[in-house]
């Protein structure tokens, strides 16, 4: 009894922690990442931003989550309740699942998974159900209208992001994230990481997050002159906090994808001392904030697309530049010899 | 327990952990949110009428076709990411096997294209 | 061994019951939502098994291309189900001499049904062994040359789909004005604004 405890509970409760502690960082840096999100629009706007609660409003994103908590839950009667239910539930569980395999160190995986990118690509690609059920669910045009955009839009842009990541994995040689990023190491430091040879595929990578996570300026979804809020406009309370938290965690996501396949994740841009003596875990995060810097200020400068421009963006654009470029880097590794073994 | 199965044991716990948090979130204010019901509350958003008709309704079939689309090519990328790992491996003819196969479906791609499959109006 | 099986068991019911659900719901939105979680307990057996590529591709291309499709038509093709209930009892002899049907050749194929002592020997000593090199990689050793014949068909059939569904499903509207980029920036000063001399007093 003893030895099944030490062999199989024991390390269930390890990892329970882990995925604890990891879970509650996370929500905690995106109570931050929300106030630098606003802080950011704020500044770009030349206002104040949130400045109230706490010292420069720092506590503001806690004062939110306090009244959200305090709302009255509403359920329309028009709504299929249970899929009305379900919806935020989805979105902000499968948007949560996709860091069980990011890795932030070396080792520093909750689950170290043989296919991790896979794994991120597969449950990215989940993340429509959510505003799909959502804006069926509801029973009201708005949300309706929104789901039906939400759908082609995702979609499209997914695409793009597959033919991105396969140019990557070209030059990494696994599936795995510790892989990739250890295949960046090397004596050119951040000049030898995937950004610089691949720029472009960054480039299509950073804009089709974007729009695969609904930012501005791919916010259609919700575009609040239109639509109102979108697929959210029947939800109330925590209910809508889950949306809005889900999105939040699927913009983190693509940027620690960013971090991972383009910036380097945890290595320190010269691997000289004094460098080398930063943990790897702030070399991490210092990448992710940037990423999420430019995501700011692209919601904080670019107008809104239109439908159309937005579809012939993704397939007319995107979809074959991305596409060549699989040919091109393919090409390139193949008769250089460069393909890793 | 198998070293494979062992890798995805984390992920069981953290789902379970990610869902409980979930849960709790959203059956929190069911509990301590203060209430005051309504019947107005509970119609759909609309300019203040109630709605005439369900809100569900049919819609351009350019939707399904797009869908349809993203299910060709994201097939097309499930085929090129075993491809990816091992292009060291495979040498010449695998690199050409696989150009062949892009090869045929740009010729997909050029056809939509052509024929406006691809025109958002 | 006690932790794999208790896990096999656990998505094998709930595969079970959630594709006997889908079957048994009354409403579609509902049917397709069970079929998603068929599909994830599946990929979850893959995982079991040790086919960790399959278990992720199934999760890629199944939930999340060919359902979101179920889903929409589902969802938003505005079928009237009660009137498609009606019929129900008139089709009942056909859909069961349909089922009856798939049952006996289920039947027969199940009862000549025999392993190859060789397949087996594959299962127990995969090649090349698992801890060593990982199945996204053993499928891409083979895929690509030994069996490039079957994969340069699935190219075409890929081909022969996406003319299939531009066939099926494109219609133009008339008369819709759409932006051209190209035309757009083409456009010079010189081809959209003249400037004329007009004379006091006497207008164009």
């Amino acid at each position: 009894m003893m030895e099944f405890f030490w062999s199989t509970i024991w390390p269930v409760i390890i990892i329970a922690v882990q995925s604890v502690v990891l879970l509650v960082a996370l929500l905690l840096f995106i109570a931050f990442i929300l106030l630098a999100d606003r802080k950011i629009w704020a500044a770009v706007q030349m206002r104040r931003g949130p400045n109230v609660v706490g010292p420069f409003g720092l506590l503001q994103s806690f004062a939110d989550f306090l009244k959200f908590m305090v709302k009255e839950p509403v359920i329309p009667a028009g709504a299929n309740k249970g899929v009305f239910l379900l919806a935020p539930l989805v979105t902000s569980i499968l948007a949560l699942a996709a860091w069980a395999v990011i890795p932030l160190n070396l080792g520093w995986a909750v689950a170290d998974i043989n296919v991790g990118v896979l794994y991120i690509f597969a449950i990215s690609s989940l993340g429509v159900y959510g505003i799909i059920m959502a804006g069926w669910a509801s029973n009201s045009k708005y949300p309706f209208l929104a789901a039906l955009r939400s759908a082609a839009q995702m979609v499209s842009y997914e695409v793009s992001i597959g033919f991105v990541i396969i140019t990557v994995l070209l030059c990494a040689g696994s599936l795995n994230l510790t892989k990739i990023v250890e295949a960046q190491a090397g004596p050119w430091g951040f000049l030898q990481w995937y950004w610089l040879p691949l720029l472009p595929m960054f480039v299509i990578f950073f804009v089709s997050a974007l729009a695969e996570t609904n930012r501005p300026p791919f916010d259609l979804i919700e575009a609040e002159s239109e639509l109102v809020a979108g697929f959210a406009v029947e939800y109330s309370s925590t209910a809508f906090l889950l949306f809005f938290l889900g999105e939040y965690v699927a913009i983190m996501t693509m940027c620690a994808m960013a971090t991972i396949l383009f910036l380097g994740g945890w290595l320190p841009p010269f691997p000289v001392p004094p460098f080398t003596w930063v943990p790897g875990v702030v070399w991490f995060v210092a990448k992710l904030s940037f990423m999420f810097f430019l995501f700011s200020m692209a919601k904080a400068i670019v107008p809104r697309y239109r439908y159309d421009q937005l579809m012939r963006l993704g397939w007319k654009v995107f979809l074959p530049a991305s596409l060549a470029m699989v040919a091109i880097v393919a090409a390139v590794l193949q008769f250089t010899g460069l393909a890793p073994k | 327990m198998t070293a494979l199965i062992q890798d995805y044991l984390p992920i069981v716990v953290f789902l379970a952990v990610a869902a409980a948090i979930g849960l709790a979130l959203m059956a929190a204010p069911f509990f301590v949110a203060y209430k005051a019901p309504d019947a107005e509350k509970l119609s759909a958003y609309e300019c203040g009428f109630n709605a005439f008709d369900d809100a569900r309704m049919k819609f351009d079939v350019r939707f399904y076709l797009v869908a349809i689309l993203f299910i060709i090519f994201d097939l097309e990328v499930a085929f090129l990411f075993p491809w990816a790992i091992t292009l060291g491996e495979l040498g010449t003819f695998g690199f050409w096997s696989m150009m062949v196969f892009l090869a045929v479906l740009t010729i997909g791609f050029i056809y939509e294209w052509r024929k406006g499959a691809l025109e958002w109006d | 061994m006690t932790i794999a099986a208790l896990f096999f068991y656990l998505y094998a019911a709930v595969a079970c019951a959630s594709a006997f659900m889908v079957i048994a719901a009354r409403n579609p939105v509902h049917s397709v939502l069970f079929l998603i979680l068929t599909f994830v307990s599946a990929a979850a057996l893959f995982v079991l098994l040790g086919a960790e590529f399959l278990a992720m591709i199934l999760v890629v291309v199944y939930v999340g291309a060919v359902a979101v499709l179920f889903l929409f038509v589902v969802m938003m093709l505005d079928v009237d189900f009660a009137e498609l209930r009606q019929g129900f009892l008139q089709y009942l002899p056909v859909g069961a001499l349909v089922g009856v049907i798939f049952l006996v050749e289920l039947v027969l194929v199940l009862g000549t049904w025999a392993v190859a002592p060789e397949a087996m020997r594959a299962i127990q000593a995969p090649i090349p062994p698992l801890d060593q090199v990982s199945n996204t990689q053993a499928i891409g050793r083979v895929l690509y040359t030994t069996y490039v014949h079957y994969f340069q068909l699935a190219g075409v059939v890929l081909l022969v789909a996406m003319i299939g569904a531009i066939v099926l499903t494109l219609r133009h509207k008339e008369n819709v004005k759409r932006q051209d980029v190209g035309r757009q920036i083409a456009r010079t000063r010189a081809m959209s604004v003249e400037l004329k001399k007009v004379e006091p007093g006497q207008g164009i």
